[in-house]
C-alpha cells in the first residue's frame, strides 16, 4: 500500500501529502491527478498532483482540509499507508510555447499550478503566476512559485501583498497591462468561473481544471460529467481541463454540491468516532 | 468479424464426456431410477427469503438447495447419451458429470467436475441466464417443460465446495517462466488468471479499482451475490500463484507497452463495458440522476448502504425510476427498494415481453414491490431551485416493426406527454467499451462501437500477443460469455508461450 513520506499542514487547513508511489511518478504529466482513499471505509476523491520526484518515486499533492475524506488525510502521519493512491489520471494539460501565459491558483491550486507554470516555462513562455488567498496568512509556495515566474502577484482580501480585492480585478490588470495568450486556472470553481468571466470579454483562451465529483476516476461512472459547449464530458477522461468560457459553471455548482447535507452527516458521524 | 458458434463441442470434449457416460457407477446409477419416475419428479424450488423480509437488506435472496434438494434434483436428470446442455453451455462444464456426481453424493467430486470447466462456479451458479442456456437445452425441458435445475446445483456444489474449506489447488506443473498481463479483474481477467495459473505460467492481474471482481464487485449487488464469494475466488487464485496488482490503472499508470517492456510477454485485456450510455435528453446531468455505473458502484464497491459508517453517500430517494429493462435496470431498482424508497419504478421503452432481464430476476422484483411502466420513455428530466431532479416527463410509446435485434420497435404515441414526479433517477440503458486502453495503446484495432477488434476463434487482436474478451471485445453481453472468451484466449495464449507465435 502506499505509503505517507510527509504530511505536512502548509497554512491552516491546507496541508501537503508526500506518497511512496514510484508508478504514479514516472508517468506523471502536468494537470493529471490521483484517487485517493484514506482508509478501508473512505471515499474516493481526486486530488490534483502538484509535484513529483520519479527518481525518489514520490508524488506531492496539496488538499483542504474540508469534508470527512480530507480530514482524515490531515491527520495521516509519516510511515501510515493509505489503500489507494491511483493515477495518474487524466489527459495531461496543454503546456506547450503560446507566449505569455498567465497561471491563476487559488487554496489548493496554488500548488496545483505548479508543474503548469514549471511545463510552461520550460517551453519558453513568459509566464505570470498569480496566486489568490482570503487573507496573507493564507500564502504558501510564494518563493517556489515566485522562482520559477516571471511575474509573481499576489490578490489578497488583505493588504499586506498590495491588493485588496478579489483575483478578477487582478486579471483585468494584467490583461489591460499587456498581451496574454494564455489563461490557465486551478482552485475552487467560484475561483475559476472568476477567472475565466474576467477574461471572456477579451476572449483569452482559459483553461480551468475542473473539480467535480468523481468516484472511479477512470471514465467508469460517469459522476464527473460537466456540461462543455453544451455537451457532455466526463471530467475524469475528457479532461480534467476545459475551456473556462465553454463550461456549464451552474451545473457544476449544483452537482459539486449534490451531497451537502450527507457530507455534515458523515463529518459528524466521523467525528463521534474519531474523537469520543 | 463474428462470434463463432458456441454451441459446437470439441472432439476431445465430446469424447471425454462420452468416457464419463461409460463409467460403470454412471451406468449403475442410470439404471437406480426408472426413467418414468425421474421424469415425474417435480423440480425443486430455489429456497428464498420472503419478499417483504428481503425488500428491507442486502442480505442474499436465494438460500440454496440442501443437500437432499439437491441429490433429489439431480435424480430428475436423464443422464442422456447426447446432452444439450453441455452444447448450451458457454464454457462447456461436463454437466452431466457433475450432475451425476450430486446425485451419487459427491459433493466434492462434483464441484472439482465444475472447476475444471468454470473458475467461478459459485458466481455463474447464481448469476447466469440458465434458462436460455444449459436449461434450455435440457432433454427434461423439451419432454415434461421443466428443465433439471442445473444453475441451482450448480451453486449448491460450489457453495459446498467454499463452505468445506474452499476449492484444492490441484499440483502445478513447473513454471514455464512465461509471464503473462491481464488487464481487469473482472470475470473474463479472473478466468484467463486461472486458467494460465494452472498451466504453470506466472500470472499478474492489474485492476484499476481497490476490490477485484470487476461488474461482479462493482455492479452486482450483495443481495444477489455476496462479496464473500468473490473473495474466496480471489484467494484461489492467489493460491494458484495469481499476483493481484491493485489501484493500477493499465492505460495511465503503465500502458501495454510499457508492460512489455517489463517483461511481460502475453497479455489479456478484460477492461469491460466501464462507460455508461445517457439519453442524452434535457436534464440529465440534474443531481440525483444517476448512471446505474456510478449508482451501484456507490451502493456495492464503497458500500453506502452503510453510509455513514462508510463515507461514500448515496441518494436514497422516495420515488426513484430505473431507466431500462435489463439485469442492470433490476439491479438498481432492487437496490433503489432496499434504500428506503416508498416507490421504486421501472421505466421501460419496450412491453413486458421484449425485456432482456432475466426471467427471475423481474419475478423477483415484482414481489418486492417494485412497479413496472411499459412502453414509457423519458424525454425530459426537470429539476427544483437547487438543480435536484423533481420530476420527469415522458412520453408512450407503442410497439411497430421488429428491428434489427428482432424485437418490436417500440414508436412514440404523438400527444401522450405527461409528467411524473421523481427524486432519484438511474438510467440503466447500457454501457459502452472502455476507450482508456485503446486509446493509449497504439495499433490496438477497434471496432465500430469502440469494441477491441478480436479473431473470435483465438480472441486476438491486431497486436502480437495482446487478446481480449468479454465487454471489451463484444460491447456488453454476460459474465458467462465473458468467461468463455476468457477460455478460448487461455487456450491460445497457452499454446502461443509454449510454441510461439503463429501456433495458436
Amino acid at each position: 500500500m502506499p505509503r505517507i513520506l510527509r504530511r505536512e499542514r502548509l497554512v491552516p487547513n491546507i496541508h501537503l501529502l508526500e506518497v511512496e508511489a514510484p508508478e504514479v511518478a514516472r508517468k506523471a504529466l502536468p494537470g493529471q491527478f490521483v484517487i485517493v482513499m484514506p482508509d478501508d471505509r473512505g471515499e474516493r476523491i481526486p486530488l490534483t498532483i502538484a509535484d513529483w520526484d520519479r527518481d525518489r518515486g514520490t508524488v506531492t499533492s496539496v488538499f483542504m482540509a474540508v469534508g470527512t475524506t480530507t480530514r482524515k488525510l490531515a491527520l495521516i502521519e509519516p510511515g501510515e499507508t493509505i489503500p489507494i493512491f491511483a493515477g495518474p489520471l487524466g489527459l495531461p494539460s496543454e503546456t506547450g510555447r503560446a507566449g505569455t501565459v498567465l497561471c491563476a491558483g487559488g487554496c489548493f491550486g496554488i500548488a496545483a499550478i505548479h508543474p503548469l507554470v514549471r511545463a510552461f516555462k520550460a517551453s519558453g513562455n513568459r509566464v505570470i503566476v498569480l496566486v489568490d488567498v482570503k487573507a496573507d496568512y493564507l500564502l504558501y509556495w510564494r518563493d517556489r512559485l515566485a522562482a520559477l515566474a516571471d511575474e509573481f502577484v499576489v490578490s489578497s482580501r488583505d493588504g499586506l501583498y498590495g491588493g485588496t480585492e478579489f483575483v478578477p480585478r487582478h486579471v483585468r490588470e494584467i490583461i489591460e497591462r499587456e498581451t496574454v495568450d494564455r489563461v490557465v486556472a486551478v482552485g475552487c470553481t467560484y475561483f475559476m468561473s472568476s477567472v475565466s468571466e474576467a477574461t471572456r470579454p477579451a476572449g483569452i483562451k482559459t483553461t480551468v481544471s475542473l473539480n467535480p465529483i468523481m468516484v472511479d476516476g477512470t471514465g467508469m461512472c460517469g459522476a464527473c460529467r460537466v456540461t462543455v459547449d453544451g455537451q457532455t464530458k466526463f471530467a475524469c477522461v475528457d479532461g480534467p481541463d476545459f475551456d473556462g468560457h465553454k463550461v456549464d459553471w451552474a451545473e457544476l455548482y449544483a452537482r459539486r454540491r449534490s451531497y451537502f447535507d450527507d457530507e455534515i452527516k458523515s463529518l459528524c458521524a466521523w467525528e463521534e468516532e474519531r474523537f469520543p | 468479424m463474428s462470434d463463432p458458434d458456441k454451441d459446437a463441442i470439441s472432439p476431445s470434449l465430446a469424447a471425454e464426456i462420452l468416457a464419463e457416460f461409460e463409467k460403470d457407477w454412471r451406468k449403475a446409477l442410470r439404471k437406480s431410477v426408472p426413467v418414468k419416475e425421474r421424469m415425474k419428479t417435480p423440480r425443486r424450488a430455489m429456497p428464498q427469503r420472503s419478499a417483504e423480509e428481503r425488500n428491507k437488506d442486502f442480505t442474499e435472496v436465494n438460500l440454496g438447495l440442501t443437500a437432499e434438494e439437491a441429490v433429489a434434483e439431480a435424480r430428475r436428470c436423464l443422464d442422456c447419451a447426447k446432452p444439450g446442455c453441455v452444447t448450451g453451455c458457454p464454457v462447456s462444464i461436463d454437466i452431466p458429470t457433475f450432475v451425476k456426481l450430486v446425485e451419487a453424493g459427491d459433493f466434492a467430486a462434483a464441484a472439482a467436475k465444475v472447476r475444471q470447466a468454470n473458475s467461478l462456479p459459485a458466481v455463474c451458479g447464481r448469476i447466469c441466464p440458465q434458462e436460455t442456456q444449459c436449461e434450455e437445452k435440457c432433454l427434461l425441458k423439451k419432454a415434461s417443460g421443466v428443465a433439471v435445475g442445473i444453475g441451482n446445483l450448480e451453486r449448491f456444489v460450489s457453495d459446498y465446495e467454499r463452505q468445506s474449506g474452499g476449492a484444492v489447488v490441484p499440483p502445478l506443473p513447473p513454471p514455464t517462466g512465461n509471464k503473462v498481463a491481464i488487464v481487469g479483474a473482472g470475470p473474463a481477467g479472473m478466468t484467463v488468471a486461472g486458467e494460465l495459473a494452472r498451466l504453470g505460467h506466472k500470472v499478474t492481474i492489474f485492476e484499476a479499482l481497490h476490490d477485484a471482481g470487476g461488474v461482479l464487485v462493482y455492479g452486482i449487488p450483495e443481495f444477489r451475490l455476496p462479496k464473500a464469494i468473490l473473495v474466496a475466488e480471489v484467494a484461489y487464485l492467489k493460491r494458484l500463484g495469481v499476483e493481484f496488482r491493485m489501484n493500477f490503472v493499465v492505460g495511465r499508470t503503465a500502458t501495454i507497452d510499457d508492460l512489455r517492456a517489463e517483461g511481460y510477454e502475453a497479455f489479456f485485456i478484460g477492461s469491460g463495458a466501464g462507460l455508461p450510455n445517457f439519453m442524452k435528453v434535457p436534464g440529465e446531468n440534474l443531481v440525483g440522476v444517476y448512471s446505474a455505473n456510478e449508482y451501484l458502484t456507490r451502493v456495492n464497491l464503497m458500500r453506502a448502504y452503510d453510509f455513514p459508517r462508510y463515507d461514500t453517500p448515496v441518494f436514497p430517494g422516495r420515488r426513484a425510476a430505473v431507466i431500462g429493462g435489463g439485469n442492470v435496470a433490476m439491479d438498481s431498482v432492487r437496490t433503489a427498494k432496499r434504500l428506503g424508497a416508498e416507490q421504486a419504478l421501472i421505466i421501460y421503452r419496450r412491453s413486458r415481453t421484449e425485456m432482456p432481464a432475466r426471467v427471475e430476476e423481474v419475478h423477483h422484483a415484482e414481489e418486492e414491490g417494485i412497479e413496472f411502466h411499459f412502453l414509457t420513455v423519458p424525454t425530459r428530466y426537470i429539476g427544483d431551485e437547487h438543480g435536484r431532479v423533481r420530476a420527469m416527463e415522458c412520453l408512450r410509446m407503442e410497439l411497430g416493426e421488429p428491428d434489427a435485434s428482432g424485437r418490436r420497435r417500440p414508436v412514440p404515441v404523438a400527444g401522450s406527454e405527461f409528467t411524473t414526479e421523481v427524486d432519484l433517477v438511474v438510467v440503466a440503458i447500457g454501457q459502452s467499451p472502455n476507450p482508456l486502453i485503446p486509446q493509449t495503446t497504439p495499433g490496438l484495432k477497434v471496432g465500430k462501437w469502440g469494441t477491441i477488434d478480436v479473431d473470435w476463434t483465438t480472441m486476438a487482436t491486431s497486436l502480437p500477443g495482446v487478446y481480449a474478451g468479454g465487454d471489451i471485445a463484444r460491447g456488453g453481453a454476460t459474465v458467462i460469455l465473458a468467461m468463455g472468451d476468457a477460455r478460448t484466449a487461455a487456450a491460445a495464449m497457452d499454446k502461443r508461450l509454449r510454441q510461439g507465435p503463429g501456433s495458436e
